[in-house]
């Protein structure tokens, strides 16, 4: 009998919403794609090129969606960060792209100390990256752990107003330490992620013949780096949450602190542990995208920690799935608007409007459904 | 049974503002024996729990518990000395399985390091399917019906509040602090919640203190009734001499009554 229910246990906690993400991701592309040929369809045209729209389309979908999705999935993991923190205390943590843009900085200053020459061999330099990426997580983890217990813990009882404005202080004293830092060591106040030819170079994953126009996917080396390992650090995240004694506490806390306590959940200690994991992601994520873009500087974290924020509210705030779901969904329509909005209004909106769109998008969705895809957890807390 | 004192409250007080929600109650309850605490609405029976329990800091007073003081501690310090409770509203986590909250009441006795933990060493594995299996234990003994993996918001009122007793049960306590446990139930279900009390205490020689507005559950079980009014102890005593105590009756029915009944 015992045996049995732990399959039940394993299958709701990681299974389950392992296939969730796959299924939403997987929709929401299926659906966005196809709405976007449709439109390409109805207003099909000749664009640059000697192509019509709907050519255009055909042939550049495979790798939007990619981008889409790799975008999505670094949403996801800073989104954690929020959503958990917001859990477990109710507190908006603005510093949290603050913890993001550290954990860069702190990969980008290791790859550099490491000085590696150009021409390494992709093995190497998976090694290499995996480093950094635990250095970024710890490095994020204990920053994150020690802006809980000098700016949050004080303000515990105090009105939320109050820890809120404490994280935006926070945020912009991290923003200006590391620029500090960074202007006083290196007397410029961005880095640079060393290149490597290695990483960049598209390797191709599938190439199909549709409707007699060749389309190719292709993927660089780093990209699909970013998909496994937010995967692996998404899914550990579920195991973790759902199917651990620490996860359990965790929701438990985030449930019902009083109860929790009196039950023997040291809450102090697992507000602290929610802190150490969703700093973790941040930072490994800001290692990442540091990788991703190449150049940083102590402003990177907040244009993706307020899409990260929002897209914890699109999943539902306080909802782990939701958060994951959200950066998903975030990430494939700013990938979509990025690539297709210029074409489809014929230059009248360039794809420096994506942003405006996908949270256009979120708007119409909130007023649908104002807790957010997954948000009904929300509302029977509130 | 030998009269070791248990818990030993002394002169606690507890103040909101201006308002002294407990005033100066010396309570103690001797190891293995089922007292009730009554008393009008507001009158600081909850924030004596509260108190107890480490979720409310006293201002004043002492509380001892197996020889040694609790107060000043946090709830979870608390609930691993050996005091568990359940409240007036339930409060069940409603999005965990009724398991699950069985497995979070078990928190304070795991004994297995994080490092173990984390690798799914033999020895966490045992211990966790141990706790499960406990877990199946005091299901049968609260007889529960309800299936272990759904979610405890799902449930019915009466099964809810056994999910309640076997969360405050799973920590092994030595005294257990009941806040109205009868609350909301038909007669037949009151009858069941009283045999219940009366195997916690007979069965797993557990310590009972309830707070309870139902005079027939509350005669019919306890040893001995403590009384409390505005935040203070009226009275004490066995339950056939509390009732007939004046200043009881005044307390629940207003000074005409007492007058009424001293005739």
């Amino acid at each position: 009998m015992t045996g049995q229910l732990r399959l039940i246990r394993l299958y709701r906690a990681v299974v389950y919403p392992l296939i969730q993400l796959t299924v939403w991701s997987a929709a929401s592309l299926v659906i966005i794609s196809a709405v976007t040929l449709a439109l390409a369809v109805v207003f099909n045209r000749q664009v640059a090129g000697g192509l019509t729209l709907v050519d255009f389309v055909v042939r550049t979908l495979p790798q939007v969606a990619i981008d889409g999705l790799t975008i999505g999935f670094l949403y996801a993991m800073i989104a954690l960060g929020y959503t958990m923190v917001y859990g477990v205390l109710q507190l908006i943590n603005f510093a949290h792209s603050e913890i993001f843009m550290v954990g860069a900085f702190v990969g980008v200053e290791f790859m550099l100390l490491l000085n590696l020459p150009p021409d390494q061999p992709v093995q190497g330099l998976l090694l290499v990256i995996l480093l950094t990426t635990l250095l970024g997580m710890a490095a994020s983890g204990l920053l994150a752990v020690g802006i809980e217990r000098v700016a949050y813990r004080p303000l515990r009882h105090a009105p939320r107003l109050v820890p809120l404005i404490s994280a935006i202080g926070v945020s912009f004293f991290l923003q200006d330490t590391v620029r500090a830092i960074e202007g006083l060591v290196n007397n410029a106040f961005f880095r640079n992620y060393p290149s490597f030819p290695a990483l960049n170079e598209p390797l191709t994953l599938a190439s199909v013949t549709v409707a007699g126009e060749p389309v190719t996917v292709q993927m660089q080396a780093k990209i699909i780096l970013i998909i496994v390992v937010s995967l692996v650090m998404l899914s550990g995240l579920n195991y973790l949450v759902n199917a651990t004694r620490l996860g359990r506490a965790i929701r438990a806390v985030a449930q019902d602190q009083a109860t929790a306590a009196l039950m023997g959940v040291n809450v102090d200690r697992i507000i602290m542990l929610t802190f150490l994991i969703g700093g973790a992601l941040g930072g490994a994520t800001g290692v990442l995208f540091g990788i991703r873009v190449g150049r940083i500087d102590p402003y990177v974290g907040f244009i993706p920690g307020i899409k990260a924020f929002t897209a914890a509210v699109l999943g539902g705030i306080g909802n782990i799935t939701g958060a994951m779901l959200g950066g998903l969904v975030l990430g494939v329509l700013e990938a979509f608007a990025g690539a297709y909005l210029s074409q489809f209004t014929g230059g009248a909106f360039g794809s420096e409007y994506k942003d405006i769109f996908a949270f256009a998008i979120l708007i119409i969705i909130l007023i649908f459904r104002p807790t957010g895809l997954l948000g009904e957890i929300v509302a029977q807390r509130a | 049974m030998t009269t070791e004192v248990l818990l030993d409250c002394r002169q606690v007080t507890k103040r909101f503002g201006g308002l002294v929600a407990v005033n100066g109650v010396d309570f103690s309850v001797e190891r293995g024996r089922i007292v009730s605490i009554i008393g009008p609405n507001g009158a600081g029976k909850t924030t004596l729990f509260n108190v107890i329990s480490g979720f409310y800091r006293p201002d004043g007073g002492e509380i001892w518990f197996e020889g040694r003081r609790i107060d000043g501690l946090r709830p979870d310090q608390v609930a691993a000395r050996g005091i568990s409770r359940t409240f007036q509203n339930i409060r069940l986590f409603q999005n965990m399985t009724v398991l699950e909250n069985i497995l979070v009441g078990m928190h304070t006795r795991v004994r297995a390091s994080a490092i173990q933990v984390l690798l799914r060493s033999r020895a966490f594995l045992d211990e966790e399917r141990a706790l499960v299996e406990e877990a199946f234990r005091l299901f049968r003994f609260i007889g529960l019906r309800a299936n272990p993996n759904e979610l405890a918001r799902n449930l019915p009122y009466g099964e809810q509040r056994k999910v309640e007793f076997a969360r405050a049960l799973a920590s092994k306590p030595k005294l257990i602090l009941l806040d109205e446990p009868t609350a909301g139930m038909n007669p037949q279900e009151m009858a069941e919640t009283t045999q219940l009390i009366r195997r916690l205490r007979d069965e797993l020689g557990i310590t009972v203190v309830l707070i309870e507005h139902q005079m027939r559950v509350v005669m019919g079980i306890s040893e001995r009734v403590t009384v409390l009014d505005y935040g203070e102890k009226i009275a004490e005593g066995p339950p056939a001499e509390v009732r007939r105590n004046p200043k009881v009756i005044e307390a629940y029915l207003g000074r005409g009554a007492a007058l009424g009944s001293a005739d």
